[in-house]
């Protein structure tokens, strides 16, 4: 399985082809007219949902930055943020809820204030084909559906239990996965018959997944807080990173995931 | 198995450059394990072992755990005296598969199960057809994990045991008109019985620790497939004090099965 903790090093080897895609893209945000000043290594802490987005967001970011190099790391919001909390190495978080974002706080490791950036609502993912029939949340309280769902601690656990709730549906997951993109690689791999998961990453699994939005969805919204982590080793470039995920550019790639703009 | 010497007369002097490192060795194994110890909610401890959660996931643990050593016991004792016994081509070429789940990541051992158990997957998809039976996500899935992980421990000290099993009495019994099945069970078997039981002890902790291939093919749901090294990796976030208390269980059944095989196996079968 994915383990929560999803790194991603060396960004530089795809430098080119990042400096290529932005060369075609109309950037006006903020890092490009930051270049002085930000170097040195940056470490993203966020949630899974994000991989795909802050993905394309971090190899932008080291295009206009040629002297950044971008580490990724993505998981559970809540392991991240208890990660954060043990004194592991992060310059910026980005949950999926604002809980994480409060635990971290509350510790005292979050340096000045933080915005949120993206909201995002649940969808059912179903196999090609969809094995199960599944057409609405109804269905996911019928006998013998195998249906993934994330475990109740993480955000789209939690969101997941709000949906099923206002839909006054019992459901009875198989298993209670870690991280949304579990729940998404056991769909892809047909070994449930559905999974609750994020809009988000229904878009970013297209072709190998299969869609049915929930009308109620908007029952649970979940908000993504981001903020630099105050023991930040790269602050600067930590408030560059976030100008970034804030600006016109980032506005448009995480419009472009299916996320909702504040 | 480690076969501690048990010969007083040979000792050497120490060289005084080896007890540095050896120390530091030691302070690295033992320190995290103390903390573990001095971090322990040791108050609160009595609430915690009696909570639904720890309960369930220790009754799971204990049940799948038990079911995957007998699963190991019912393939592997054969599969040991194959190795051990018989000679045919490929004899060093099988015992090296059969040993390949000791050195995987057992990450790896649960991909490589839901392919192929997995309702989708090659055998998987029979059974489904079939039987309508789907295996992930269930408890028979956490039992196929960790024998899968473990099973390879009881083959090696069942395969060990036959090697010092004398073979001479296999034969008189021959002499004297036992079949090959009768020599087996009154002669072979109970003459390997504690390298067996060792065998058993070392699997069923094997499996009662199982994590990477179990949460990789069963999932994670309490009462079905969250065991007790699950539990406590979950239980981490939320539950610092919850994580530390299942972590102590796990300790000590390691401490009790470590007690176990020196005070009744591994020393009686050298002596």
């Amino acid at each position: 399985m994915r383990r929560p903790k999803m790194r991603r090093h060396g960004w530089g080897t795809v430098g080119l082809a990042g400096a290529l895609l932005t060369a075609g893209c109309a950037h006006t945000g903020s890092a490009r007219s930051e270049t002085t000043g930000v170097a040195g290594p940056l470490t993203v802490l966020a949630a899974a949902s994000l991989t795909e987005s802050f993905g394309t967001l971090g190899r932008e970011f080291e295009a206009a930055h040629p002297g950044v190099r971008v580490t990724l790391s993505f998981g559970a919001s809540t392991t991240l943020a208890a990660q954060i909390t043990q004194g592991a190495p992060a310059d910026v978080f980005a949950p999926a809820a604002p809980e994480p974002m409060e635990t971290v706080r509350k510790a005292g490791e979050i340096a000045g204030d933080t915005r949120t950036f993206a909201r995002n609502v649940l969808a059912i993912a179903v196999p090609p084909g969809n094995p199960g029939h599944v057409t609405g949340v109804a269905d996911l309280a019928r006998p013998g559906l195998r249906l993934a769902l994330c475990a109740p601690q993480v955000p789209c656990g939690a969101a997941a239990d709000t949906v099923l709730r206002a839909a006054g549906v019992a459901a009875h997951p198989v298993t209670l996965a870690k991280d949304v993109k579990l729940v998404l690689s056991l769909v892809k791999l047909g070994e449930v018959d559905a999974g609750l998961v994020y809009r988000t990453d229904v878009r970013s699994a297209a072709g190998t997944v299969v869609g049915v939005d929930i009308p109620d969805a908007t029952v649970a919204v979940n908000d993504y807080p981001i903020g630099v982590v105050s023991h930040a080793p790269n602050p600067v470039a930590a408030r560059a990173f976030v100008d970034l995920v804030l600006s016109r550019t980032g506005r448009t790639v995480l419009r472009d995931a299916g996320f909702i703009l504040p | 198995m480690t076969r501690v010497g048990s010969d007083p007369g040979h000792r050497t002097a120490t060289p005084a450059a080896l007890w540095l490192p050896a120390s530091v060795g030691v302070a690295f194994l033992v320190l995290p394990l103390a903390a573990l110890l001095a971090r322990a909610p040791w108050r609160t401890l009595p609430a915690h072992l009696a909570g639904p959660v720890v309960r369930t996931a220790l009754r799971l643990s204990l049940v799948s755990a038990t079911a995957a050593t007998a699963v190991s016991l019912l393939l592997g004792v054969p599969l040991a005296w194959v190795l051990a016994r018989s000679s045919f081509r490929g004899k060093r070429l099988l015992r090296a598969l059969v040993t390949v789940p000791l050195v995987l990541p057992p990450v790896v051992g649960g991909v490589a199960l839901l392919l192929a158990f997995g309702r989708r997957g090659v055998i998987g998809r029979l059974l489904d057809s079939w039987f309508g039976v789907s295996l992930p996500f269930s408890t028979a899935a956490v039992v196929l994990a960790e024998a899968f992980v473990a099973m390879p421990f009881l083959v090696i000290a069942v395969e060990g045991a036959l090697h010092g099993v004398d073979r001479r009495y296999e034969e008189a019994a021959v002499v004297l008109g036992a079949s090959r099945w009768e020599v087996f069970r009154r002669v072979t078997l109970p003459l390997m019985a504690p390298g067996v039981a060792a065998g058993a002890m070392l699997c069923w902790a094997r499996a009662l620790g199982e994590f990477g291939a179990t949460i990789t093919f069963a999932g994670s749901y309490p009462g079905r497939t969250e065991t007790v090294p699950i539990a406590a990796y979950l239980a981490l976030e939320s539950d610092v004090d919850g994580a530390v208390a299942l972590s102590l269980v796990l300790l000590a059944v390691s401490v009790l099965v470590l007690v176990g095989l020196r005070g009744r196996w591994v020393s009686g079968a050298i002596g």
